[in-house]
């Protein structure tokens, strides 16, 4: 019945590309639009660099598809939804932008997506942490490609317990996303057979973490646990690392940290943390290749981010191509229905929820002596494979899915 | 008038400039009218609903900068309650039409600032302002932690609706005549204000507090409602913001969106009614283009550049300055 269906669209989309072959995209030309930080928190994780990204993938696939241009615009987001949904609806209504890449802050996300359902365009989002973006927030119109909170907790909790780290201290950032993250790592720990000591919350933006971290270390806990992101865990790690935690035999786990961050941290004070990551830039050739080139338009490493913008960029620019149409929902089921097997991931393939699956990776900070260079920062501790890592569709609230 | 009994040529001649220049105003709030009444078919809609709600915003905060003396460092928490009521309103009762949403952002936001004004309003100057900023982190906190709010996601997806229940405000164009309505509407109130006897009381209280209080006027008492219909109006432009957007976001209760009224309302002219308004299409222009160009992660240097000039340099702002220059070349 399905290959019926398939065999049949097919049959309809080459009728289609056959006597309006030209038609096919609009306005005989895809519009990009890079939706992003450029000057915020977030920009050294996405930002400009992404941008460029997103234009080494343009010019990878030859600059036009099907004899179409591809023009790239671009607008920062200020991490700020109303500014996101006025920047799409513009793009959408004014300049007929077809897919709109990046995304960031969850919050600017889901108001994009929002927009993008509305009108029947597609969304690729790499920045974004939160994993409702493809559960209870998906749409029909985007995908959600570079990683999420669930592998994050799930990936590094199941592996720091393991490896024998069954007794844990969390420091939750107290808002929605640190509760979640929190909930989400407390249940892996349980269920892996270790117990949770304490948990701490404390006030989102906090600038001094002194009294936590002496909190953590008299706990007696063998792993402290950060369930926070961007600022928070950065300055967490810095007074973590003034006060010798890891010296002391603790084990600190982040559950959101980029490379970006820990180079900013440095080695130094970093090392040891445990980290799960979707990509590294140093962890097989065709990465390092592609890296290299990034790093020699940009003068740094890229973030899994960057590598993800890329890699969703061709793939999109791919499935434009065999579908023939810059059409939203054609484009995606051809996404879909093709594996992605390139320097982001191998293997890597996108659900009906919107979800892309690939191997995650814990990683390790290295240690100074360890560290050849100042991007030589991680080592990749053991592969998680995409199926355990993200979240089951059998447990997802997303309303594409039927459960 | 008293022109009979006082019917001196001088004094003639300052009345006829009087209606003179009051005509001259009437034309120039007229022209703005028109320009607003077909500036959607040049520019895009959507943008000039934000410039609107911002203006509201802007306009109601002057009321209190501008004419009573006192800086708020906490407007943002009323733009973000009327912003989260209508919002949580419209998406939770599918049924209700956007105009009592909107009333019910609006009166939030009113009973809002008659608690902060209650408070704030027995201190002065920079006590004024950290009190209004206290509170107002205090508000952010409250709806970073509500879950009614969305948290950090914020609300998302809220329903248009039908205005009355006729008009579909899913099209640009009527709601964007609606937003100028309602635009207009804030305005008129603020300019009624403050040519009003009420008004003057408040800027003699601006002038001198303790001379206005040995006339015998209940100086807490008028600030107190300045206060309160600042707060209403800001609570207004909140409301209207998030039918517009279809979100509410924690950004509207940020304290950076308290400075960032400061910065329009300071570029156009504090205490002129049309700066806060020229002031607020300025920085939603600017931040507007900044972003989508090349310059775009330099945004935030720009505007801090800008308000620094204005502050060393045009202390009037744009309207003020312009008022200088017309006085001084023109009359």
């Amino acid at each position: 019945m399905k290959i019926m269906k398939k065999l049949l669209s097919a049959a309809i989309a080459s009728t289609i590309i056959a006597t309006t072959a030209q038609a096919a995209i609009s306005d005989n030309e895809i519009r990009i639009g890079y939706l992003a930080d450029m000057s915020g928190t977030y920009r050294d994780l996405a930002g400009p660099n992404g941008l460029v990204a997103l234009q080494m993938a343009v010019e990878d696939v030859g600059g036009q598809v099907n004899g179409a241009n591809i023009r790239v615009v671009s607008a920062d987001d200020r991490n700020s939804p109303d500014v996101a949904s006025s920047t799409v609806r513009q793009w959408v209504e004014n300049d007929g932008v077809d897919m709109v890449a990046g995304l960031v802050a969850s919050s600017v996300t889901i108001a994009a997506t929002r927009i993008l359902e509305q009108s029947n365009r597609l969304g690729i989002v790499s920045g974004s942490a939160a994993s409702s973006i493809t559960n209870e927030h998906c749409t029909p119109n985007h995908i959600h490609y570079v990683y999420d909170t669930y592998p994050l907790a799930n990936g590094t909790a199941q592996a720091v317990v393991q490896e024998g780290g069954d007794s844990w201290f969390i420091l939750t950032a107290d808002y929605a996303f640190g509760h979640a993250l929190e909930g989400d790592v407390e249940k892996v720990v349980t269920a892996n057979g270790g117990t949770v000591v304490q948990k701490v919350r404390h006030p989102f933006p906090t600038g001094d973490f002194s009294s936590f971290i002496l909190q953590a270390q008299s706990s007696g806990a063998k792993v402290v646990a950060l369930a926070n992101a961007g600022s928070d865990t950065t300055n967490a790690i810095t007074t973590a690392g003034e006060f010798g935690l890891t010296q002391s035999g603790q084990t600190l786990a982040a559950l959101l940290l980029f490379l970006t961050d820990v180079h900013a941290l440095g080695v130094q004070a970093a090392q040891g943390i445990q980290l799960t990551t979707g990509w590294y830039w140093d962890m097989d050739d065709d990465a390092r290749a592609w890296s290299d080139r990034f790093m020699q338009r940009t003068g740094v490493r890229p973030t899994m981010v960057h590598a993800g913008i890329y890699s969703s960029t061709v793939h999109y620019l791919n499935a434009v191509k065999e579908a023939g149409t810059d059409e939203a929902q054609a484009v995606r089921q051809q996404m879909m229905n093709t594996p992605i097997n390139d320097m982001f991931a191998k293997g890597g393939y996108i659900r009906e929820d919107g979800r892309m699956v690939h191997d995650m990776y814990l990683a390790q900070v290295k240690t100074p002596a360890e560290s050849k260079d100042e991007w030589d920062l991680y080592k990749i501790v053991r592969t998680i494979p995409g199926d355990e890592a993200y979240r089951p569709l059998s447990e997802s609230q997303c309303k594409l899915v039927n459960n | 008038m008293t022109t009979s009994v006082y019917a001196s040529p001088a004094r003639k001649s300052v009345l006829e400039q009087k209606q003179r220049s009051e005509r001259r105003k009437l034309m120039l709030y007229g022209a703005f009218f028109v320009i607003a009444l077909i500036a959607p078919y040049v520019v895009y809609p959507v943008f000039l609903m934000k410039i609107l709600c911002f203006a509201l915003f802007a306009v109601a905060f002057n009321l209190l900068l501008g004419y009573v003396g006192l800086l708020s460092f906490g407007h943002a928490a009323f733009l973000a309650t009327g912003g989260y009521t209508t919002g949580y309103l419209l998406s939770t009762y599918s049924g209700l039409t956007p105009e009592l949403a909107i009333l019910a952002g609006t009166s939030a936001s009113t009973l809002l600032g008659l608690g902060f004004g209650l408070l704030a309003i027995r201190r002065q100057g920079i006590y004024f302002a950290m009190i209004t900023l206290a509170l107002a982190q205090l508000v952010f906190f409250f709806y970073v932690q509500s879950s009614f709010t969305g948290g950090e996601d914020g609300l998302h997806g809220i329903p248009r609706g039908k205005l009355l229940g006729v008009i579909n405000l899913a099209d640009n164009l009527a709601m964007y005549y609606f937003v100028l309505a309602v635009f207009v509407f804030g305005f008129a109130v603020v300019h009624r204000m403050v040519h009003s006897p009420y008004g003057h009381v408040l800027k003699a209280i601006k002038e001198n507090e303790p001379r206005a209080t040995s006339l015998g006027y209940n100086v807490d008492r008028y600030k107190l409602v300045a206060f309160v219909i600042s707060a209403a109006l800001a609570g207004l432009a909140g409301s209207v913001k998030t039918i517009v957007f279809q979100l509410a976001s924690l950004n509207d209760a940020h304290w950076h969106m308290s400075g960032e009224v400061v910065l329009m309302t300071l570029v156009g002219g504090v205490g002129t009614l049309l700066g806060p308004v020229v002031g607020a299409a300025f920085v939603v222009s600017l931040e507007h283009q900044l972003a989508q160009s090349a310059l775009g992660d330099w945004v935030n240097v720009i505007l801090g550049v800008i308000f620094i000039l204005c502050v060393l340099m045009f202390r009037a702002g744009i309207i003020g300055e312009f008022q200088k220059f017309y006085k001084k070349n023109f009359k």
